[in-house]
């Protein structure tokens, strides 16, 4: 991962706001942080956009955020629609504007400007919307303050000198008061907006940018300018969604993740004996691989494994729909639909064209935010090129990543690359693991193998293996290796049959050899118990002769005694005589 | 068609007809007074007793504007004759506050209207 100076100044900056300068939440995922905190507080802040950029949306989620989460009341001023439409308009986002008026927590004031009903004559000023805007701020005790989109009034009233006049009188008298105030405003062919409010009204412009290329739209968002403070000047996409106003939170380019030491296992012992046990929690793995190599197949095993273990998972697909996936899973069989219906697997599919890089990354924020899962299987991450370029592709995978890796996420990645390994993705550096699967045609047939390229912070196996997928699931199998090269599928099973026979003959020798030696050695057994018995016998013999030997001298002994003392001999008896 | 009434320059008032005019004002502002003045100018030279003028101040009360959707004084509002008419500034202008309240036909089309 690349990060500049610049970046990390940024992203170190954001997170530390100038002192001196309080700010107000405005409560929008994402803004926040790229704002250091939120909009100046006591100050207003211009949200310049084209129609149907988001503008009303974003200063109603200021004003709702306002009111329910930090207890400061708002005002909304509109000037193009009746406050019916704009409840209607926003009670789909969960906004319920009668509510929060109910319990005095926002007071609305809807003016419909219509342009052809008005004529000006002279000099005039805002004095009705000041007084009844006091009034309103009061009734509620508004720390907010919404006007939307003031843009309008010029149209209406034809004179601009006076409007800009009195908006910029308003601007100071909504300061004086010390509410944080959001203006809206229409953006212009060459100024920022069409008026040029944005000169003298704000300490604070947003911009909001609705782009279409290649016939994919993309929403994003920029601080143009915070007066004295810090804030992140990237252009950053955003998400309407069904929960409102979403603003990535980006590219947090400060590399700080949760770091475990837990291994997950993908299901397939021989795998995860490659890796060293499995992928570590939290990290990031690449599956690349041309067509047809089993990449999803190795994904499904990660979400199988995930789910049994009770874990909540994500699978987002880019290339096949949920059903097709779960079919195609069957038939190696991982049944996922269960753990659809155990309500820990969410399935998620979009059609990479649908929409642009930044909204399927918005996507993905808003579904980990939703899901909350401990594992994360991105299908096909490569199609998302469409009608894009590498590097932003790898931009958005890279930022996939930190968004998910930051939520401690671990993510199994699947990408098509076309044959040559390295060149693959240029995310090298951004996973952890990198598995590739790759397709060897040898002797008429196509087998699939599999490497580990790299697996971070483990002894992993550098073996290569043949990869294949059987009715029953997939199975890791040695490859032969030798002077042919890598044998896989028929060539292994002809190897592993030529190497049963060698194996049979060389047993068959050693078979007969060892009987051999069996014999010998029953047979000196035998010899040795009969030499045993030779040598006890002689011994025995000797023994015998001893003992005679001793008898018959004790006996002559005797004699000799007898015959001396017959003979009345003079020396001592036993004191030895002559032998 | 002719019409009794002061207009000898073509100005449309049917004498039954009652001109119901409503001047949104906050306080006594010169802008106001004057609006007050030019108004009241206007519609003796050419409504002459068959206009009605009631002066609203909106200091006293903002929210008497809402129903007339008041952002800006001072605002008069032609309630009658139908349909309703918006004239926002001091109306010094009085060519423009003519034609705005249509006490005076436009000038540019010719034939009847």
């Amino acid at each position: 991962m690349s990060v500049s100076a610049g970046d990390v100044l940024t992203a170190l900056t954001d997170a530390a706001p100038g002192p001196g300068l309080e700010k107000a939440p405005t409560g929008v995922t994402g803004l926040d942080q790229i704002t250091g905190g939120g909009l100046p507080r006591g100050r207003v802040t211009l949200v310049a956009g084209s129609a149907g950029a988001g503008k009303t949306l974003l200063g109603l989620e200021f004003l709702v955020a306002g009111a329910r989460e930090y207890g400061e009341p708002g005002v909304l001023v509109t000037f193009e629609e009746s406050a019916a439409k704009v409840t209607a308009n926003v009670r789909s986002l969960g906004f319920d504007l009668d509510a929060l008026q109910r319990d005095g927590l926002l007071a609305v004031l809807a003016f419909e400007v219509d342009p052809g009903e008005l004529v000006a004559t002279g000099e005039f000023d805002f004095e009705p919307l000041f007084l009844m805007l006091s009034d309103a701020i009061e009734r509620v005790g508004a720390k907010r303050v919404v006007l939307d989109t003031v843009e309008v009034l010029f149209g209406a009233f034809g004179a601009d000198a006076i409007v800009r006049g009195e908006l910029i009188r308003m601007a100071r008298w909504l300061e004086g008061r010390g509410v944080t105030a959001i203006v809206t405003g229409e953006r212009g062919d060459r100024s920022l907006t069409r008026h040029g409010i944005e000169e003298y009204v704000s300490d604070c412009v947003i911009a909001l940018d609705h782009r279409v290329r290649e016939e994919i739209s993309t929403r994003r968002l920029r601080v143009l300018k915070y007066r004295g403070s810090a804030h992140g000047t990237n252009e950053y996409p955003f998400l309407i969604s069904a929960r409102g106003f979403f603003v990535l939170p980006i590219t947090s380019m400060v590399l700080e993740y949760p770091v475990f030491e837990e291994r997950i296992p993908l299901g397939i012992d021989r795998l995860d004996h490659m890796l060293g046990g499995g992928l570590f929690r939290g990290s990031a793995a690449l599956v690349t691989g041309s067509a047809g190599t089993g990449k999803t197949s190795l994904g499904g095993y990660l979400v199988n494994a995930a789910c049994e273990r009770g874990e909540r998972v994500l699978l987002a697909l880019y290339e096949e729909s949920p059903e097709q996936v779960m079919r195609n899973m069957r038939s190696i069989g991982l049944d996922l639909q269960r753990w659809v219906d155990a309500g820990l697997l969410r399935v998620w599919a979009a059609r990479p064209s649908a929409s642009g890089l930044e909204t399927h990354l918005a996507i993905l924020a808003r579904l980990i935010d939703e899901v909350a899962p401990s594992v994360a299987v991105l299908d096909g991450v490569a199609s998302l090129s469409y009608g894009a370029s590498g590097t932003e592709v790898a931009g958005l995978v890279d930022r996939k990543f930190n968004l998910l890796k930051a939520a401690g996420v671990t993510i199994l990645a699947t990408a098509l690359s076309s044959g040559d390994e390295t060149s693959a993705m240029p995310m090298s550096s951004m996973v952890d693991t990198w598995l590739m699967l790759r397709n060897v045609e040898h002797d008429g047939e196509r087998n699939r193998l599999l490497y580990v390229l790299k697996s971070r912070g483990t002894a992993h196996s550098n073996q290569v293996r043949e990869f294949v997928l059987t009715n029953d699931g997939i199975e890791l199998v040695d490859v032969y290796v030798g002077a042919a090269g890598v044998l896989t599928g028929s060539a292994r099973l002809a190897q592993q049959a030529a190497e049963r026979d060698a194996e049979g003959l060389q047993a068959e020798g050693l078979d007969r050899h060892r009987r051999e030696l069996h014999r010998n050695v029953v047979k000196r057994e035998a010899d040795l118990v009969a030499v045993q018995d030779q040598l006890d016998a002689e011994r025995a013999e000797i023994d015998q002769i001893d003992r005679r030997e001793r008898h018959q001298m004790a006996e002559s002994e005797a004699d000799r005694v007898a015959m001396a003392a017959r003979r009345w001999a003079d020396a001592a008896p036993g004191s030895g005589g002559e032998r | 068609m002719s019409r009794p009434g002061s207009g000898d320059d073509g100005t449309v008032t049917d004498p039954e007809e009652t001109w119901d005019l409503r001047l949104y004002v906050t306080g006594r502002s010169p802008k106001c007074l004057r609006a007050i003045e030019n108004l009241r100018r206007a519609c003796a030279e050419h409504l002459a007793g068959h206009y009605s003028i009631e002066i609203v101040d909106l200091v006293e009360n903002p929210s008497l504007g809402a129903a007339d959707q008041i952002l800006a004084v001072p605002t008069v509002v032609r309630k009658l004759p139908a349909p309703i008419r918006k004239l926002v500034g001091d109306l010094s202008d009085t060519d423009r506050l003519l034609l705005g309240l249509e006490l005076r036909p436009p000038e540019v089309p010719r034939h009847d209207r």
